[in-house]
């Protein structure tokens, strides 16, 4: 029966599949690029499909794990194969099945050299997103929390621009201290909850000191990969040097991977301290909005400029996870997931016109709008969604982030609302300079229309930010029970640890 | 019929933008044309049931936004309220998308155009039927943007790029005060539904909430936020710089979206905010003295600029500064009287000046026309209308609402409704005199156009002038027609629940028994100010420029828009660029790298040789490093722990 299929088991690992038929490939260089493009797309479109069962099978009305799968690996020390979704981990399941084949065919033409090893590197990161988003033990999730690391330093590092060894090595620096201290925290949760189990640890509760210093320990991590303002320095440089493939992945996935951990692990784990440190995160938050929206405004490299953008809308993010209240998670997450879609897209209209241009120079541009008409309009649709337009998906985050950062206090939601102003500014900006205006160069004039192939790619994120920003019942009630559980959970365990004291 | 109201020019916006792919003009002029037509039938229909007939309704569409107990639903609200702005939107609305064909006529991208003016007016419908403050906002939000694209629809116009960008921010300022607005009233109602509200304001009245470390009186907190929001898409003082600019897209757009409908948005939201609002009487002062000071401020700029369409914009903020204090002095019949009467009569003044843009071939400038009068009399004679019904003249449209606003401020004998009532019979005299000014500019005198363009002046097509006169006869009849209806003594029966007054805001009642000077100051004054416009444009000729000269200092603060462009641009704008550009280099760069990753890449390389291999760009051989550690300590467990 399908029900008993390890479906996580298989979404996960579908990719590595394609893996080892892109390291049976032989022949001629041309036929293994030719061959190793498609085998990567349709692998990964194939693994889109079938989590879409995921989204056809999953129960809104349980707040608890669904498709769980459950065996002993390591019986002896209670570390176990252990994969489950909820409502919070579902949904980013999916936006990592959706984005990877797109970005498979975005690099389409823009990769050139070592094709096979480029999608074997993006196969392998496909199984490490998913892995890391379905584990329900603490260990297979750091495995693949880290593991996600390897194949986007390779991406960055052997496709990427110029200064892509800085890039890296400075993402590397700034990981470093965070995935050690993390995983001190780690030792020291198995130590005193004698598991690694999520769903068990969730349970558990430590100690208030205990659950301070492993909030500290996690947020070194977490705040990394949100990015938070001041440990951000590293994404400009990283998207910068990326290939377009390589910055809608690391946008639209990989920056989630900070705010889906404080939500799975800080806020139910260490309830207390969760509290106790939000104000320093809505602190750091705002400036993150502030700070980083005023940069943008500075930039002249189109990539930087929306690097620095997803710092700014991440920090709506935090605010909203920290609030704890039900409108702040469900919009953070709904933030998370739209800045995904978004951000992809606006990635990935960077990258239509540098394949067309070879440069990311706003001031290279202007006057685009006339030659590219349809490329005018969905760059116009995502950057509308961007700066939070009401009927697009960046709406509904942003609103929902709002009500809870006013529960939480009106002067929080007073600063996070000046990213409404800051945000219009620089988007808008970005788009009079590159897109309108006269015709400057004659690089520009000669610039060609979108394919179909980009059309392609523009169309599903375009239909989906349309969808959520009309229609976001359609993901708020799939998160809404997980939420209420994540929250329930953090109220009774401070609750308790405040008793036992 | 209700929801087709709405969504008919939103199919239309649908079909035209794929239409506008193909260069399919005529298609696309013919289904967005036949939308708005069929919508403002409906609406018609939908106003005599819901209005004359009193029967408002309510329509389900779906789930939007829903999360705990907070909820903001697609739901259309039909009320008297609503029933007017239908007919006013959807009819200047038609007008505008019929007198476009022909405007638009040389231009390559008409199917865009009329894509965008039917997605303007679903948005605008959007926001009148909205039935929370939430979807309020998306039909706000969405009339920005529509409003952003087509002042810079000719998008490879300088000028005009950065007027829809500085219209859109300078919205996005107010509506930062409308979002926390909502956030507010969230916070006292648990609801942003409009009956949840109306419900409980009255037992709101005296609660307070904390607003910034202070407590203040929920619903005032409540009321000047949400203002802010009315004070950016009404053009109010402080963050008007929008509309001026706001001139440089095509005039169809300026008479649609920059006079008739969505700069009235905020006046629109004043009122149907009425039961809320007169609960708070800061509030409404707040909103009574904004208004006022707008009315004069703008007519004191309109009265020295010399773009046609220009003066009509500091016109049409003057204007709607009188609506608002008319609201803010609890007289919201008056304020829907006026924003209706002036929907007609300035449309018509707009599209009216189109017809002499037009036939001037793209000329905008007062002082390079003249002597064109009997070339173009059919535009000649609306301008007319349109002129003796903005300055108040008897029996025209504007007559019957502005006097009553004026009669509505003095009725209430209120400090605030004083200084509203003096400003705004001075503003009459101004505006009376700048329009005279305009029309004597444009049309009389020696013509100081060249050879060329005289030459090629002429009457514009059909399609232009039977809009013009349709606007007309609302220019001259909606007043006279809509005053029992809209303010006369049974008006309760005709708002219904739609406008809440309370009993002791008494200006409505009073005033319709306000001593007979002050029925007479405004026409007296308007009248004044014609003779004096003609004397100094007609007559000695000499007169404008000598006065400029004698009183420069005023008269350049008042050409120069009181500095707010250049104030905001010191303030902000560049300060804005240049610490964002400091926080890059000092802040990111220098601190936070130095200190973070440069600097310790550094200070290893310093310390070991080997650290330098770290620079080899062999980076994810550590990373491989720090996975084969995590499988080691995991070994060392498990035989540390589970062997034994």
């Amino acid at each position: 029966m399908i029900e008993n299929w390890p479906l996580l088991t298989i979404i996960t690992f579908l990719p590595m599949i394609g893996v080892l038929f892109l390291l049976m490939i032989r022949g001629d260089e041309a036929s293994v690029t030719r061959n190793a493009r498609h085998v990567a797309l349709w692998v990964s479109g194939f693994t889109f499909i079938i989590s879409l069962a995921l989204v056809f099978g999953f129960d809104s009305t349980s707040s608890g794990y669904q498709f769980e799968e459950n065996r002993a690996w390591l019986p002896a020390v209670g570390i176990s194969y252990h994969l489950g979704v909820d409502g919070i981990s579902m949904p980013f399941i999916l936006l990592s099945t959706l984005l990877s084949p797109l970005a498979i065919l975005a690099s389409w033409k823009a990769i050139t050299h070592r094709v096979r090893e480029y999608m074997i590197a993006f196969l392998v990161l496909e199984t490490m997103m998913i892995g890391m988003f379905a584990s329900l033990d603490m260990l297979m999730f750091y495995l693949f929390f880290e593991g996600v690391l390897i194949p986007m330093f390779l991406i960055i590092g052997v496709w990427g621009g110029g200064r892509r060894v800085y890039a890296a090595f400075k993402f590397f620096l700034y990981t470093l201290l965070g995935s050690v201290l993390m995983l001190v925290c780690m030792l020291a949760m198995y130590l005193d909850a004698g598991t690694t189990d999520i769903p068990a640890l969730t349970a558990h509760s430590f100690a208030a000191g205990v659950q301070t210093w492993l909030f500290i320990g996690f947020l070194a991590s977490f705040a990394v990969k949100v990015p938070m303002w001041p440990v951000h320095t590293w994404l400009p440089d990283a998207h910068v040097e990326a290939p377009t493939a390589g910055s809608m992945i690391l946008a639209g996935v990989l920056l989630k991977m900070g705010g889906y951990g404080f939500i799975r692990f800080s806020l139910p784990m260490f309830p207390l301290a969760s509290e106790m440190f939000a104000p320093l995160i809505f602190a750091l938050s705002i400036i993150a909005i502030v700070y980083t929206s005023l940069v943008a405004l500075a930039q002249s490299d189109m990539k930087k400029l929306i690097a620095y953008s997803s710092v700014a809308h991440m920090g709506f993010v935090t605010i909203g996870i920290f609030t704890l209240t039900e409108q702040g998670v469900a919009g953070a997450m709904f933030q998370m997931i739209s800045h995904g879609l978004v951000s992809a897209a606006l990635f990935f209209c960077v990258g239509v016109v540098y394949d067309r241009l070879h440069t990311r120079d706003i001031s290279a541009y202007g006057g685009v709008a006339a030659v590219m008409p349809r490329y005018a309009v969905f760059f116009m649709f995502m950057m509308l969604a961007s700066v939070g337009l009401p009927g697009t998906s960046g709406f509904v985050g942003e609103m929902l982030v709002l009500v809870g950062a006013w529960k939480a206090s009106s002067w929080v939601a007073f600063f996070t609302a000046t990213g409404l102003v800051l945000g219009a500014t620089y988007m808008l900006w970005l788009y009079r300079r590159v897109m309108f205006g006269t015709i400057e160069s004659a690089d520009v004039g000669a610039m060609e229309r979108i394919s179909r192939r980009e059309v392609l790619i523009f169309a599903p994120l375009t239909v989906l930010v349309l969808w959520f920003g009309i229609y976001p019942a359609s993901l708020l009630d799939v998160m809404a029970n997980s939420i209420l559980a994540v929250l329930d959970n953090a109220a009774s365990g401070g609750a308790m640890v405040i008793a036992g004291r | 019929m209700y929801a087709s109201i709405v969504f008919l020019p939103l199919f239309g916006a649908i079909i035209a933008g794929i239409l506008s792919l193909g260069n399919r003009d005529r298609a696309a002029e013919l289904v967005t044309v036949t939308g708005l037509l069929l919508s403002l039938l409906f609406s018609i229909i939908a106003f005599a049931k819901v209005a004359i007939g009193g029967q408002p309704i309510i329509i389900d569409i779906a789930r939007w936004i829903v999360s705990g107990d907070f909820e903001a639903m697609w739901r259309l609200r039909f009320d008297t309220l609503t029933a007017v702005m239908l007919i006013v939107v959807t009819g200047v609305s038609s007008m505008v998308h019929i007198y476009s064909i022909g405007y638009m006529s040389h231009d390559n991208a008409r199917a865009r155009f009329m894509a965008y003016l039917s997605l303007f007016t679903f948005a605008m419908l959007m926001l009148v039927t909205a039935d929370n403050l939430v979807q309020l906002f998306f039909g706000w939000e969405g009339v920005g943007v529509a409003s952003y694209l087509l002042i810079g629809f000719w998008y490879k116009k300088e000028s005009a790029h950065t007027a829809a960008m500085k219209a859109f921010v300078v919205n996005r300022v107010g509506d930062f005060g409308f979002a926390l607005g909502i956030l507010a009233v969230y916070q006292i109602f648990g609801s942003v539904q409009f009956d949840d509200i109306f419900a409980n304001a009255a037992a709101m009245r005296y609660t307070e909430i904390g607003f910034l470390g202070q407590a203040m009186p929920a619903l005032e907190v409540a009321g000047i936020l949400l203002f802010i929001g009315a004070m950016g898409k009404s053009a109010q003082l402080g963050l008007h710089t929008w509309l001026p600019d706001a001139m440089e897209g095509p005039t169809p757009v300026s008479a649609l979206i920059h006079a008739a409908t969505m700069v009235t948005a905020g006046v629109f939201m004043v009122c149907r905010l009425s039961p809320m609002l007169e609960y708070a009487p800061l509030s409404l002062d707040i909103i009574t003295v904004v208004g006022a000071l707008t009315a004069i401020f703008a007519a004191t700029v309109g009265f020295t600029q010399f773009d046609i369409k220009r003066v009509i914009a500091y016109s049409t903020c003057s204007q709607l500064g009188y609506m608002f204090f008319a609201a803010g002095v609890s007289a919201y019949p008056a304020a829907m009287f006026h924003l209706t009467t002036h929907a007609f009569f300035k449309a018509l003044l707009f599209l009216g000046a189109g017809s002499v843009i037009h036939a001037m071939s793209d000329e905008q400038d007062l002082r390079n026309m003249g002597g064109i009068w009997r070339k173009i009399p059919v535009t000649y004679v609306m301008m007319w209308v349109g002129s003796l019904a903005l300055a108040g003249f008897p029996f025209f449209a504007g007559f019957y609402s502005k006097d009553m606003i004026l009669e509505a401020a003095f009725a209430a004998h209120t400090p605030v409704g004083n200084m509203a009532f003096w400003l705004g019979c001075l503003a009459a005299f101004l505006t009376a005199f700048y329009s005279w000014r305009l029309l004597i500019m444009a049309f009389h005198g020696k013509p100081r156009a060249s050879e060329e363009v005289m030459s090629h002046i002429h009457e514009s097509p059909l399609v232009m002038t039977v809009p013009l006169f349709v606007l007309a006869v609302g220019a001259i009849f909606s007043g006279w027609l809509g005053y029992e209806l809209f303010v006369g003594h049974d008006m309760a029966a005709f708002w219904g629940d739609s406008i809440f007054i309370l009993p002791e805001h008494h200006a409505m009642e009073h005033a319709h028994h306000v001593p007979t000077w002050v029925k007479l100051l405004p026409v007296g004054l308007a009248t004044s100010g014609v003779v004096i416009a003609v004397l100094c444009y007609a007559v000695w000729t000499g007169v404008p420029a000598a006065m400029a000269r004698t009183f420069s200092p005023i008269h350049k603060f008042f050409f120069n828009k009181w500095y707010f462009d250049e104030l905001y641009d010191i303030l902000f704008v560049r300060p804005a660029v240049r610490f964002g550009a400091f926080l890059w280099q000092r802040g990111d760069r220098d601190v936070i790298d130095g200190f973070g990753p440069d600097g310790m890449s550094a200070m290893v390389v310093r310390v070991s040789a080997f650290a330098a291999r770290l620079q080899s760009g062999f980076v994810f051989h550590y990373a491989f490093a720090m996975l084969i550690g995590v499988v080691v300590l995991v070994t060392w467990y498990y035989l540390r722990f589970g062997g034994l």
